[in-house]
């Protein structure tokens, strides 16, 4: 069964124990009726500011603590826009001062160094212990080093940056295209799933392809993909075909997409067929969940970290929630949109078992835009529930563009996705 | 609290303002608060938390995606049904409204339709 359930069909899951036997709805009962409410949320960015201002917004009476060393997060929504000229680093770079100042959330600027879940303690980066009741787990991603031969963060943060946490890295490619020669080549190497937003890299192919078609039209971008398919891959071909005809070659996997090694000296990608020689080449390395949670145990082998679907609390560690991109969601994909929706998620559960009280069934929402040119958008939509099965779409809903979407159709999309991106950082940040 | 851990499956009623999202916390004492006769559901609140992510804090939009705050039950109603059946034509909520039934989206309308009434 899929999608929607009823209340009864809700009890079974929690009796199956497919909702997880760390619910804490019981076995979190002795958390939750102490005096001391103090929640701790590890990460600012999109899951966990999300969390920290949605918990002093339905309990301002929960103490709440951010940590997150940033003192100015960059979003990676909108970076893509960024190197293609649309917007600046400013205009995509948001503060923590109005959720200590308007919510009373205490911001510490720190890294969180090691969690103790049997003690219930986050020790930071100078020491200092914070105790939890709950505490909310929101890293992010880190790259697995490694996995590619040749490229390492080193290599990342001087000749091939990823771009994939943003801020200096989006200022290196940015850089590095607008020194590149009329004429050049962009590669843009994407790994195989699970990775952090899905149409990520092929946005990037579009806007890039925006920013040469204006300034160095005789270049060329090639995406060398782990992957046989990609997310909206109609719709992106669609509008490349459009917009910038023979200006971006996707090559699959076994069509000599596949990355063997790199090599940063001969500025050079090796595949299947040969070498690939460019003046720009953009790794995305394969991702797993962010540090801290790996080293707190919260991650399975296969690198994210099992949750319990109705309040996101990790099935290893009771009383710890994990949620964003360092989460196992089933099908819901790893975007900030996701992030921030199960964040709300988490926070309504925390309120909820702080007051002894089982978590309300959740809903769980999507809505990713891509952009293919300042006037072309395209955006892909999902509806969640908790079914016997684990996070499940609902039927019938979400799904993405028209593929025959007229150009006002595609146009609106553009402009939604503007004032989304003010909206949902207004929601979050704001 | 009305709500009792005996309840654990039951869809309990407990006054907006326990539950509903308040610009600041830092106003909230000031607020009139209490007293408050609109009732929403927990469920109410899971699905409507749903909204603030392309529609703004408590619904209010800064931009061309048009604000639910404010709007009534009624008004909000009959949008997410048209947008659902199609009659109401659009680029992203009809892909939306059909992830919820009919019983949802009154849930939905009538806890922005409180929220508005509450703060206005
Ligand atoms: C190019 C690109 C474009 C994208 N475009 C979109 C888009 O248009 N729409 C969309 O919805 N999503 C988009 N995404 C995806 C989105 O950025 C992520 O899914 C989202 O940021 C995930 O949120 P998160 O909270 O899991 O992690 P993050 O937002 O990465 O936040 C993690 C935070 O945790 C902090 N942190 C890490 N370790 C510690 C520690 N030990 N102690 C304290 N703090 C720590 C980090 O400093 C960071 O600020 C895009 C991503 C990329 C790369």
């Amino acid at each position: 069964m899929r999608g929607t359930i009823t209340r009864r069909e809700f009890s079974k899951v929690l009796i199956s124990g497919i909702a997880g036997t760390a619910l804490g709805v019981f076995g979190g009962a002795g958390r939750a009726f102490g005096a001391s409410r103090q929640v701790v949320v590890v990460g600012g960015g999109f899951g966990g500011a999300t969390t920290a201002k949605y918990l002093k917004k339905l309990d301002p009476s929960i103490s709440v603590t951010l940590v997150e060393p940033k003192a100015a997060y960059v979003t990676c929504p909108f970076s893509n826009w960024v190197l293609g000229g649309l917007k600046t680093m400013s205009e995509i770079t948001v503060t923590y001062s109005h959720l200590s100042a308007g919510y009373g959330i205490t911001v510490i600027a720190e890294s969180a160094k090691s969690i103790d879940a049997l003690a219930s303690t986050v020790t930071l980066g100078s020491g200092r212990v914070l105790h939890y009741d709950r505490l909310v787990v929101s890293p992010g991603i880190d790259f697995k080093w490694g996995a590619v031969e040749g490229y390492s963060r080193s290599i990342a943060e001087s000749m091939m940056p990823h771009a994939y946490q943003a801020g200096t890295q989006t200022e290196l490619l940015r850089k590095q295209l607008l020194d590149m020669k009329d004429g050049g080549t962009v590669l843009i190497c994407p790994p195989a799933n699970p990775f952090r937003c899905p149409p990520g890299p092929y946005e990037r192919a579009s806007l890039i392809a925006h920013y040469l078609k204006e300034r160095k039209p005789r270049s060329k971008i090639i995406i060398l993909d782990a992957k046989e398919k990609f997310s909206k891959q109609a719709l992106f071909s669609k509008g490349w075909a459009a917009l910038y005809p023979g200006m971006i070659e996707w090559r699959g996997s076994t069509a000599g997409g596949k990355v063997l090694r790199v090599d940063p000296v001969a500025m050079s990608v090796m595949t299947e067929p040969g070498e690939v020689r460019a003046d720009v080449i953009n790794v995305i390395p394969p991702q797993r969940a962010g540090q801290i949670a790996v080293d707190a145990g919260l991650a399975d082998a296969g690198g994210w970290c099992p949750v319990n679907p109705l309040s996101f609390e990790s099935t290893i560690h009771p009383g710890i929630h994990v949620i964003g991109d360092a989460c196992y969601a089933g099908p819901m994909p790893k975007s900030g949109f996701v992030a921030s929706s199960q964040g709300k998620v988490a926070a309504a559960a925390i309120v909820r078992l702080l007051r002894g009280q089982d978590p309300v069934p959740p809903s769980l929402v999507n809505t990713c835009y891509s952009l293919i040119g300042p006037g072309y958008g395209i955006s892909v939509a999902g509806v969640y529930r908790l079914s016997s099965e684990g996070i499940a779409e609902v039927p019938g809903s979400g799904g993405l563009t028209p593929i025959d979407a007229d150009a006002e159709f595609l146009e609106q999309e553009a402009m939604f996705a503007r004032a989304w991106y003010r909206n949902i950082v207004a929601d979050i940040w704001g | 609290m009305p709500l009792t851990n005996k309840h654990l499956l039951t869809v309990c009623f407990i006054t907006v303002s326990a539950l509903m999202a308040t610009t600041s916390p830092a106003l909230a004492g000031k607020i009139s608060r209490t007293g408050s006769s609109a009732k929403v559901s927990p469920r109410g609140q899971m699905l409507a938390l749903s909204c603030s992510g392309c529609h703004g804090p408590d619904g209010k939009s800064a931009g061309i995606i048009p604000s639910i705050y404010g709007k009534s039950t009624e008004y909000l109603e009959t949008a997410l049904r048209e947008f659902k059946s199609g009659v109401r034509a659009s680029t992203v909520m009809g892909r939306h409204a059909k992830g919820y039934s009919d019983e949802d989206i009154h849930l939905i309308a009538e806890y922005f339709g409180a929220l508005g009434k509450k703060t206005r």
